[in-house]
Order: C-alpha cells, then structure tokens, then sequence
C-alpha cells in the first residue's frame, strides 16, 4: 500500500482542442465525416459528431494514440431529439406592383428527428478531458443502429444497454445487447420523448 | 426478445423459461457437455437476490456454479429503477436537489454537490469561498461515514455480525446529528444550492465537528486494531477478487476500487474542483487490487479526510454562505450542456445537462459509479467461491439508488 | 364493573381472555422482522436496530433473511412495477400470522417518485398493510412509534368471534395473487381502487 503526494499531469484543461483532434483524426482516416459541435453554454465543452461509419476505428485511434490516450470513457448516454418544426423569416425576392423587390416572408421548416448517443471521454494517463463524441441515427423510426463502442471502452457495455431499453438505440457489436432496468419483455422506449405511460395498471397518468 | 439480439449466457446449453414468468427465469439445472473444462460437470444455476441478506439492496446475480465455483455471473439490475431522469425532465432544477439526495442515499452531501457543480458550469455561476469550504467539510464528513459504513458492512458479509457495524453506526450517528442541527434532515440533507449552499452553520457548529472528527480519530485506532490484523480477514480477502489495472480502465471503474488497483486517478486531485487545491492529503494506492487492498483504501482515505477536515476548519473565512446575487428560483439557463463531476464516496459522480432555455433540464443524466463499477463484477468473482461472490461485492460499495436511479 | 368487559368475559369466558391476552402478548414482544430493505428507508430501518435506537428491546431484533421464519415484513423504499412480484411473492411465503409496515412515503403512495413510469404507488395495491409510517425517511424513532402501534394492534386482537384476524379464519387465505409483467405495465387483480390520475401531471 503505497500512498502518493502529487497529483495526476495538466488537471482538466483538454489539452488539444476539439478542431485539433478533428485534424488528427482526418490525418489518420481521410474518409471519415466529424463535424465540431458548439456549445452555447458557459461550460465551454464543445463535441465532436463523428459519421458511425468508422466510429470504432476512431475510437480506437482516440483511445491508443500515444497523444491522445483516451482510456476512459466516463460517459455513455442517450438523447432523444424529436421532429422540430422551425418557422423563419426568410428574404424573398417578389414583384410587387410591377417592382422587383425583397421581401421578408414567414417560412416552415421540417428539422427531422433522430437519437443521439453521447460520450465523455477523458484521459487517465494523461490527465485531460473531456472529448465529447456524438453518434446520431437516421431517424427515429426504421434507422435506429449505431456501431458500439464497447469493444473499444467496456465502460460503454452497460450505459449502452440503458441506452437500448430507455431510448431504443441498437448497438451493433454490442456483445450482450438487452434490457438493464426494465423486464424482459417491456416494449416501451420510456426516455423517449413522445412516451405515454399506456394502461391503467394502477390509475398511472 | 429480438431474434436479431444475442441472449446472455446462450453458449451454455439451458432450458429456455416458462411461459409467463417475466423476466425471471426459474433456476434450472444445466448440463453442459463438451463445454470446456466443464464438459460432464452439472452445473447449477442460481438466483442470488433480489431479495438476499448481503446483496446490499434489491440486486440480483445469476450465478452458475460448479460446486462451489462461480463459471458465470449475470447480473441483473432494475429493481430500484425509480426514473429519476424522466421525473427531472418535468421539474424544475431547483425541485431536483432533493431528488439527487435519494440516489446514493448514504452520501446525499456529495450527490448534492455534483449536481450543483454541473449547473453552476451551466449556467456560468460562482461560488463565495466560504461555501466552498463549507462543501469541503461536508463532503469529507459524508466520506468518512460512508466508508465506516462500508467496513462494516464489509465484515458482516465476511461474517463478523454485526460488531464492526455497530461501532460504525456509532460514529455515524455522531456524524448525522452534525448533518441534522446544520440542514434539518439526517439522511436526506438537501443542502446545497447553486451558487453555494443553503444556510451557514449554527453557533457552536464547528466545535461540536471538531469534537466528533477527533473521536473519530480514536475510533479508527480500534477500528484498525480490531480488524487489520484479523487472520480471517485476511484470508478471506488476500488475494480475492483482484482486479487488473489495465481492466479497471478499460471498464471505466472509478473511486477507491480503481485506486486499489494501482492507478493514480482522484478527481479531487485531477479536476481540483472547489477549492481542493489548496488542501495537502494523500492519495493511497493499492499494489494488488484484491479485496484487502480495497479495504485498506477506505481505511487510509479516512485518515486523508480528517487531515483535510482539520485544514478546513482552520483556514475557513467568513463571509456569505451562497452568491448574493443569484436568484435561485426559475433558472432557466442558456441553451448548452455541460458535465460536472465529483469524486464521492463510490466513484466518479457527474451528472450531463442539456438546457433548452426552458425551467426544466432537456436532459439530465446521472453517471453513477456504483452501476459502471459493476461491469468488472463477473471478472472478479470468476474462479471464486459462492462465498466469495458476496465479499467481493461489498467491496465494490454499491447502492442501488445510484445503480438503477 | 363495566358492561362491555362484562359482555365480553360472559361470551368468551374467563379462561379463554387469558389465553388471548397471553397469546398476544407473546407474538407482540418477539416479533421477528423479515430483513427486508428496498431503498433510502432501509437504511433507516437499519439504524433503529442499531445501539443508539435499538430494535432489541422490543423483540424485534432477530431480522430473518427467509421469509419463512419472518413475521413481519417492513416495506422499507419504493417498490418498483418490477420488484412488486417478488415483493408479493414473499409475502405470500411467510406463514401465518404475519404483519405489514409500509415505511416511508414511497411504500404507502409512490412518494416523491410516483409520477415514475416504473413506480408502484403504493405497496397497498397488493398485499394488505397494517401500519403505514408516513416520512422520508421517517426517522428510526418513527419506525419504533409505528412497531408500536402495530403490537397494540396485535394486542387488541380476538381470537374467537367475527373480529378475528385472517390467520383465525380458515377461510380466508393469506396468500394474494402475484402481478405479471406486461408489455406495457403490471397486470393482475388488485386490492383496492387505483388512485386516480393527477390533473396536472
């Protein structure tokens, strides 16, 4: 039992920001698809949205870079982003009384829905973090696979179960992909936003 | 279930349940010939919970054994699901503080400051020093009780009942009179807000913490001399349960347990969260992550604690108890997110909050230590007696109120 | 001497007052509790069979792991739809006579959770409950007022007449039916009227 005085290299500060790691990983996978999502909270903890098509292999770039070193994924959740509907106006060129002129009219726009799994990775070797991933579905319907992650962190493999049965998520390569907290044979997504508790059962509004 | 989905334990032959039972398969017994090392071995199949004596609450493993030794560990979690991030996404952030209270319910101070550590990064809000201080001294009195608690209820796994537990318990109810004179409640203390905390202490507070602290010092003197040399205490947990670095890492295990293991990874040493920089304490280390090792951690954690009770109560300023300027009611902060973390008792406790701009969180997600803790559970107990299965668990300190929420 | 002891010793006898106070008077002193902790509560319950509250001195001391030696089964926490079966299943594998403490704010009504998707509002809807202690968590000195209560319960009961309890009726079963897990929600009969929904929520 050894007992150690100094604390852990560089505390909290992500030592390389998201836009570098995005370079580095575009360095290593000229295919692959990120975008750096902003945060408008004072928090300051920007994310980076990978494409799932190579999301494992980057993960374990993430992971095993000697820069880098994202051993721990803290981490693992879900969100639910329904369909929004968003009414803007928009500058429209029209002829009005024979005079060509712009116009401010009203427009609607459909943002469709997805599911979105977050996770917060940090570095135990190094000592910095949080990288923040986001992974999202097509939709929230039919498209509703994304690739695990738990071959890379197996933190992930129980988060990544909540996620299924709360949200509806399936995680291809998942080795033991069922309901955690609820029964077996719950059909319900609970966290989902659009849930309706259904039946009586006990008078449940 | 899915046929697309893989079903646990579906390289062992088994009999499928019975129509109708839910989700609670009946114990079976499994043959498995050709199974490895186990081919002509019967292999039993047991429920150990939810409803058990030593599974530290409403906990279920599915072990099969043979004979004694545990070949596989299921386990199997949603007992205490209580949906405490849906009802969050309903009230206000203000109306959630009690409800952060109820998930590791031994340690309701340090639940309570991860979540206003995650709004004040949210929200961008300071923190007067001296409420920084007085989180530091009730995060370190929530320390110290748990982990006596967790010793004895340790032992009374091991079989000592009851008599570590009881001394324990003894100093703990010293330690919840401190909480109830300080935020009117013992258990369920519901004491910081954001921007600070609820209320300042009463007259003679501090004295009375000074007077408990020192005789929880004497008290870890017994403690020590009763158990640390206890030849069934360690031959039962020397050599038990170990859990490799590179596995406790990789598995995202946090807290004394990854500590046990070898790495140097405190959150109070890495984030310095509050004001944790400006105490000096030691971080114990553990060289074979077994179960010794993880209780000797509680043990020397203890002693950090009342080193850093002891500076607290020396160099804590006067001044305001919470941001004047704050107005608690109706947060309603910018749209964003942000993750908050502390290092409780069990592990790393964050909490991850989208705001809409709204009065209630878009998203509010607990991290609990004790639930991603529980990922290496069956690596330990593999190889181990049924026996075993039981102290090894209680060594991970878990609570279903955070495994579940 | 007053008429309703009068009326009382004239139907039952002398002989067998005494044996019903003597009856009660034993299982009311050595009560043994099934050890039984779902949430918060539990920790609570823990406490008051701890030194400074003591249990023990009421004879509840000896907390059974088998509900088959159990007479007294706390509900201590909230009952979860997916912990009620075995919830009720227990009560139904302890032997007569048995008692039910719903403790804590969740056992009687769902407390703070009710509004969960997950939640049982009220351990009621399923077994019958003797002493409800309201509080979350009630303090230990609340769990020994509400042991109270239920040995004077204990106490005041008959063992003849139309006033006895379930256990002094061979017709009335002590075992209630167990919910099964649906697709949606618990199904199975339950014991009394559901609360009805919130309007606001």
């Amino acid at each position: 039992m050894t007992l150690k005085g100094r604390s852990c290299a560089n505390p909290q500060l992500l030592m390389h920001t998201p836009e570098h790691i995005k370079d580095r990983i575009l360095a290593a996978f000229p295919g692959a698809r990120l975008e750096v999502i902003p945060n408008g909270s004072p928090a300051t903890q920007p994310s980076l949205l990978l494409h799932h098509g190579l999301a494992r292999e980057i993960a374990a770039f993430l992971r095993d870079d000697p820069e880098l070193r994202f051993d721990y994924a803290s981490n693992a959740t879900g969100v639910d982003w329904p369909e929004k509907i968003v009414r803007e106006k928009v500058k429209v060129r029209k002829i009005i009384d024979g005079v060509e002129q712009d116009v401010l009219e009203l427009v609607e726009r459909k943002i469709p829905g997805f599911l979105e799994a977050v996770y917060h990775l940090y570095s135990m070797a190094l000592g910095h973090g949080p990288l923040i991933l986001r992974l999202r579905t097509g939709n929230r319907t039919d498209h509703v696979t994304l690739p695990s992650l738990t071959p890379v962190w197996r933190s992930c493999e129980f988060q990544e179960r909540e996620i299924f049965d709360l949200f509806g998520i399936t995680f291809e390569g998942h080795p033991d992909l069922r309901r955690i907290l609820m029964w077996d044979n719950y059909a319900d997504h609970p966290m989902r936003k659009d849930y309706a508790p259904v039946g009586e059962g006990e008078g449940q509004s | 279930m899915p046929p697309h989905l893989k079903a646990a334990g579906s390289d062992v032959a088994q009999a499928s349940p019975p129509a109708g039972s839910g989700s609670v398969p009946l114990p079976s017994v499994l043959y498995a010939p050709g199974a490895g090392d186990f081919a002509g071995h019967d292999l039993l199949e047991i429920a150990m919970g939810p409803h058990h004596p030593s599974t530290h609450g409403v906990f279920r493993m599915n072990v099969v054994l043979d004979g004694e030794t545990v070949v596989k560990l299921t386990p199997v979690f949603g007992y205490l699901h209580r949906n405490h991030e849906k009802i969050a996404e309903k009230n206000s952030y203000l109306a959630s503080i009690p409800y952060t209270d109820r998930l590791d319910y031994i340690c309701s101070m340090t639940n309570n400051w991860a979540y206003v550590l995650s709004v004040e990064k949210l929200a961008g809000l300071a923190v007067p020093e001296r409420a920084e201080y007085l989180r530091v001294i009730v995060g370190e009195l929530t320390r110290l009780q748990n982990h006596a608690c967790l010793v004895g209820f340790l032992l009374q796994d091991m079989g000592a009942l009851g008599t570590p537990m009881m001394y324990a318990f003894r100093e703990r109810e010293k330690i919840l009179d401190l909480f109830e004179s300080l935020s009117g409640s013992r258990m369920m203390c519901n004491y910081m807000r954001f921007g600070g905390c609820r209320c300042d202490l009463p007259a003679g507070w501090l004295e009375q913490a000074v007077k408990v602290v020192a005789e929880f010092d004497s008290f870890l003197d017994h403690f020590e001399a009763l158990l640390n040399e206890n030849e069934i205490l360690r031959a039962r947990s020397q050599g038990v349960g170990v859990l490799p670095r590179d596995l406790a890492v990789n598995a995202g295990v946090t807290g004394p347990c990854l500590r046990a293991s070898g790495v140097n990874y405190d959150l109070r040493k890495v984030d310095q969260y509050g004001i944790y920089n400006r105490f000096k304490f030691r971080v114990p280390l553990g060289q074979h992550g077994d179960v010794f090792d993880r209780y000797m951690m509680r043990i020397l954690e203890m002693r950090e604690s009342i080193g850093i009770l002891g500076q607290a109560r020396h160099d804590i300023p006067a001044g305001p108890f919470v941001d004047p300027k704050f107005k608690l009611r109706n947060l309603r902060p910018k749209p964003g997110e942000a993750y908050g973390r502390v290092e409780s008792p069990k592990g790393e406790l964050g909490f991850y909050l989208i705001s809409d701009g709204g009065p209630a969180p878009y998203r509010y997600r607990v991290r609990p230590p004790s639930l991603i803790n529980l990922t290496v559970l069956e690596d330990m107990c593999l190889g181990h007696t049924i026996a075993d299965v039981v102290i090894i668990l209680g060594s991970i300190d878990i609570v279903l109120g955070e495994v579940d929420r | 001497m007053n008429q309703e002891p009068q009326n009382e010793l004239s139907r039952q006898g002398v002989i067998l007052t005494t044996i019903e106070d003597l009856y009660n008077w034993g299982r009311k002193n050595s009560l043994w509790p099934l050890q039984f902790g779902l949430a918060c509560c539990a920790i609570e319950m823990i406490a008051a069979s701890m030194a400074r509250f003591d249990m023990a001195r009421f004879g509840a001391e000896v907390f059974r792991p088998s509900p088959r030696q159990a007479d007294l089964m706390i509900v201590s926490g909230t009952i979860t739809k997916k912990m009620a079966p075995q919830v009720v299943r227990l009560f139904n594998q302890m032997p007569e006579p048995k008692y039910v403490i719903a403790m804590g704010a969740c056992a009687i009504c769902g407390g703070p959770f009710r509004d969960g998707y997950n939640v049982l509002r009220g351990i009621d809807l399923y077994i019958p409950v003797d002493v409800y202690i309201p509080g979350c968590p009630p303090r230990p000195e609340a769990l020994l007022e509400g042991l109270m209560n239920l040995q004077q319960k204990i106490a005041r009961q008959r063992l003849t007449g139309p006033e006895r309890p379930r256990h002094m009726d061979a017709h009335v079963s002590g075992e209630y039916p167990v919910p099964e897990f649906g697709p949606h929600d618990l199904e199975g009969p339950l014991l009394r009227e559901p609360p009805t929904p919130d309007a606001h929520s």
